[in-house]
C-alpha cells in the first residue's frame, strides 16, 4: 500500500461506503452536542419519527449560553433558559449522557471531551461547532458540522463527505521565552491566511509541536478553523497516551494497551504525500496579537499597525481601513501601549489548567490595572476545581481578577458576558470578528500570558517585560 | 427543502472578502430553537445602526436589492463558525443563491443542506456579475442549475461547476438522511466489523 498520512489512515478506516461521485459515507465515533445547534436537529428526528442511532456514542453539555456567575440562581435570560431546558428535555427523551449545569463535569464541550476521555486518538468526532477541530490534538479526525448534519449523524451515525486534501504545517526549532502555543498558531494563521487551509486537513508537525503539552496542541488544533481548514491533527505519541490514560471514559487495563498498540500505527508513513507543506522556524515566532477584525491580522507585540496605503488592491485597502476604524486604531501606530478596558481569559482555545497556570504566573504578586475588568473563565468545573486546589483562584482574586464558572462566556457573548460598544478587550479566545464579543466590541487575540500582562499593565504589553 | 431549478432574480453586490458568519448572523440571535424567522437579523451589524434604524449605505437596504435572491461577494464567504443559522438567515431573507470566488467549507455544506446554491466563479467574473447587478431593477440574473449556467442580462452565459450528487439533491429538493438510510445495511456491517477489530472502543453509557 502507498504511504499514507495520519488523515488518510483515519479516513480510510471510517469509510462505510463510497458513493459513485467519490462522496464517502463516513462513520462517526463520537458526537458531541450542545444547546445552541441541536434543538432543530432533535426536532427533525421527532418530526420524521427517526431514532437516535447511537446514544452510547453521544454526549451533551450546556456551554454557549450558560451564565458564568452564581449557578444556584435561576438563568435570567429567557431565551438562554429555553435553549438549556430544551436540551435537557431532548437528552431525556433520546437517552443521551448529559453533564448538567451543576455537574463538576460541565464545561465547554471541547474542554470536556478530551478531559473525560470521550475523545480518543484515531476516532472521528463531530459537533455542531466549528472549534471541534480542537480534538484533533489527540490524533482524532474532528470537525464542526451544521445542524442538518447534526441531525444526519443522530439518525445514521455517519456523515456524507468528500476526502479533504492533506496539508502539513511544520514548526521546527525551539520557541523563545514568553512564546506559547497560541503565538505559534496565530503566527501560522498570519502566514497562511484565513482561507489558507480551505479544503484541507492540516497536520501539525515538527519539534516545536511535538514539544507542546496536550493543552498546547489543543490550542493549535482549535484554531485550524481560523485558517479555513476542515480539521487540524497532531500524530498521537507518548504525550497523548499519558494524557488519555485513566480518563473516566477512556479504555482501561488490557483494553487500553490494545488501544495504544493501534494508536501507534496511526502516525503518517514516511514518504506520505501532502498537497501542501508550510514550514515555519520556531525561533522566528515572537509573542503576537491581532490588530484587526480577522484572525489573520497578526503582528508581533513589538510591531506597528499596518498602513492601508501600502496595500495595492483597492477592495483590500478599503477593508483594512474599515478594520482600523472599527478597532479605533491609527495606521502605523505601535500596538504595545494601547489601553484595554477588558481582559478575557477563557474559551475552548485557552481555558485549560495549563492556560490558567500561565496567566497566574504573570498575575502573581501584581494588581489588575485601575479601570480594567479582568475575567478568568475556566473551561470546565474540573479545571476550576483543579485550579482551586493549586491556589490559582487566590492568585487571581488577590490580583483583582474575577473568578467565574465554566462556559463559553465572552468568547461569543451569548450569555451576559459581553463587551459594550467601543470597549477594547485583550482576549484569549479565537475570533476577533466585528461584534463577536458584543456589538461594537474590539477584540485583540493573544495568549493567556499576554492577556494577564495586559490586565496588570492596563495596556497591550510584551509579556517578556514581565517574566 | 425547496427544490432549486431555475432562478431569475435580482442580485445584490457585496464586494467584500471574508464575510464571516458572525456578520451574517451575530451570536446573540442564535438563541432560537427554530429554523425560521432569522431573516430580519441577517447582516445585523451592517444593516442596522446602533439605534436600530436602517443603514442606508448597506446594499440590502437599497432598492431593488431589498428583494435580492442572489448575493455576490468576494473570497471566503461564510468563514468562521459552523452555525447553520447563517444560511437559515439568508434563506429567510430570500437569498437562494450565493456567488463568490471561494466559500468556507462548512458554510458551503450548510448552504446545500438548505436549498441555497453556492456557485464558485473567478474573482473577475464575480466583478462582472456585480457590475450587471448594479444596472438597476430590470437587470436580473438567471441561474439554471440543470444546465449549470448563469445567464447575464445581455444574454451571455457563464458556466459553473457543481458536485453532481449535490446538484441532484437540490434539483429534487431531497433531504440526504433518507438517502443515507438506504445504506443502513452497510452501516450495520461496518459497526459489526469494527466491534470485532477494535473491541476496546468504549460505549458511553449513563451512570
Amino acid at each position: 500500500m502507498a504511504p499514507r498520512t495520519l488523515f488518510d489512515k483515519i479516513w480510510d478506516s471510517h469509510v462505510v461506503e463510497t458513493l459513485p461521485d467519490s462522496t464517502a459515507i463516513l462513520y462517526i465515533d463520537r458526537h458531541l452536542v450542545h444547546e445552541v445547534t441541536s434543538p432543530q436537529a432533535f426536532e427533525g428526528l421527532r418530526l420524521s419519527g427517526r431514532r437516535l442511532r447511537h446514544p452510547d456514542a453521544t454526549i451533551a453539555v450546556v456551554d454557549h449560553n450558560v451564565p458564568t456567575s452564581d449557578r444556584t440562581l435561576p438563568i435570567e435570560e429567557a431565551d438562554s433558559r429555553n435553549q438549556i431546558e430544551t436540551l435537557e428535555r431532548n437528552v431525556r427523551e433520546f437517552g443521551v449522557t448529559y453533564f448538567p449545569l451543576l455537574s463538576a463535569r460541565q464545561g465547554i464541550v471541547h474542554v470536556v471531551g478530551p478531559e473525560q476521555g470521550i475523545s480518543l486518538p484515531g476516532m472521528t468526532i463531530v459537533c455542531g461547532d466549528s472549534h471541534t477541530s480542537t480534538h484533533g490534538a489527540l490524533g482524532a479526525l474532528a470537525f464542526g458540522i451544521g445542524t442538518s448534519e447534526v441531525e444526519h449523524v443522530m439518525a445514521t451515525q455517519t456523515i456524507l463527505q468528500k476526502p479533504a486534501k492533506n496539508m502539513k504545517v511544520v514548526v521546527e526549532g525551539q520557541v523563545g521565552p514568553g512564546v506559547t502555543a497560541k503565538d505559534i498558531m496565530l503566527a501560522i494563521i498570519g502566514h497562511i491566511g484565513t482561507a489558507g487551509g480551505t479544503g484541507h486537513v492540516i497536520e501539525f508537525a515538527g519539534s516545536a509541536i511535538r514539544e507542546l503539552d496536550m493543552a498546547g496542541r489543543m490550542t493549535v488544533c482549535n484554531m485550524s478553523i481560523e485558517a479555513g481548514a476542515r480539521a487540524g491533527l497532531v500524530a498521537p505519541d507518548e504525550t497523548t497516551f499519558e494524557y488519555v490514560r485513566g480518563r473516566p471514559f477512556a479504555p482501561k487495563g488490557k483494553a487500553f494497551d490494545e488501544a495504544v498498540a493501534y494508536w501507534k500505527t496511526l502516525a503518517s508513513d514516511e514518504g506520505a504525500h501532502y498537497d501542501r507543506v508550510v514550514e515555519l522556524r520556531a525561533e522566528d515566532i515572537t509573542p503576537v496579537l491581532t490588530w484587526g477584525t480577522s484572525p489573520e491580522t497578526v503582528i508581533p507585540v513589538t510591531g506597528n499597525v499596518p498602513d492601508p496605503a501600502a496595500e495595492a488592491d483597492p477592495s483590500r485597502r478599503r477593508q483594512m481601513q474599515r478594520m482600523l476604524d472599527y478597532m479605533g486604531l491609527e495606521a502605523g501606530q505601535k500596538i504595545a501601549g494601547t489601553p484595554v478596558d477588558v481582559v478575557f481569559i477563557g474559551s475552548c482555545t485557552n481555558s485549560r489548567i495549563e492556560d490558567l497556570r500561565a496567566a497566574a504566573s504573570v498575575a502573581a504578586g501584581r494588581k489588575v490595572a485601575p479601570g480594567v475588568r479582568a475575567m478568568i473563565v475556566p473551561g470546565s468545573g474540573i479545571v476550576k476545581a483543579q485550579a482551586e486546589e493549586e491556589g490559582l483562584d487566590k492568585v487571581f482574586l488577590e490580583a483583582g481578577f474575577e473568578w467565574r464558572e465554566a462556559g463559553c462566556s465572552m468568547c461569543l457573548g451569548m450569555n451576559p458576558d459581553r463587551l459594550t460598544p467601543g470597549q477594547r478587550c485583550a482576549s484569549t479566545s479565537n475570533r476577533n470578528f466585528e461584534g463577536r464579543q458584543g456589538p461594537g466590541g474590539r477584540t485583540h487575540l493573544l495568549s493567556p500570558a499576554m492577556a494577564a500582562a495586559a490586565a496588570v499593565t492596563g495596556t497591550l504589553t510584551d509579556v517578556r517585560e514581565l517574566i | 427543502m425547496d427544490k432549486f431549478t431555475v432562478l431569475t432574480a435580482i442580485a445584490a453586490p457585496l464586494p467584500e472578502e471574508n464575510i464571516d458568519t458572525d456578520k451574517i448572523i451575530p451570536a446573540r440571535f442564535l438563541k432560537t430553537t427554530k429554523r425560521s424567522g432569522l431573516g430580519v437579523h441577517a447582516f445585523d451589524g451592517m444593516r442596522y445602526r446602533p439605534d436600530g434604524s436602517e443603514n442606508p449605505d448597506f446594499v440590502l437596504n437599497q432598492e431593488p436589492y431589498r428583494k435580492a435572491e442572489i448575493l455576490i461577494t468576494y473570497d471566503n464567504l461564510g468563514c468562521g463558525s459552523s452555525r447553520e443559522h447563517a444560511p437559515w438567515a439568508l434563506l429567510d431573507f430570500g437569498i437562494r443563491c450565493v456567488i463568490a470566488p471561494s466559500f468556507a467549507d462548512i458554510f458551503n455544506n450548510n448552504c446545500f443542506k438548505n436549498g441555497i446554491l453556492p456557485i464558485v466563479l473567478p474573482r473577475e467574473v464575480c466583478t462582472q456579475l456585480m457590475d450587471d447587478a448594479r444596472q438597476g431593477a430590470n437587470s436580473r440574473l438567471t441561474v439554471d442549475l440543470a444546465r449549470q449556467v448563469i445567464i447575464r442580462p445581455d444574454g451571455r452565459e457563464v458556466p459553473f461547476d457543481v458536485d453532481p450528487l449535490r446538484k441532484q439533491l437540490l434539483l429534487e429538493g431531497l433531504d440526504d438522511i433518507g438517502q443515507t438510510l438506504q445504506h443502513e445495511k452497510a452501516i450495520t456491517t461496518f459497526e459489526e466489523r469494527r466491534a470485532q477489530a477494535q473491541p476496546w472502543i468504549p460505549r458511553i453509557v449513563l451512570d
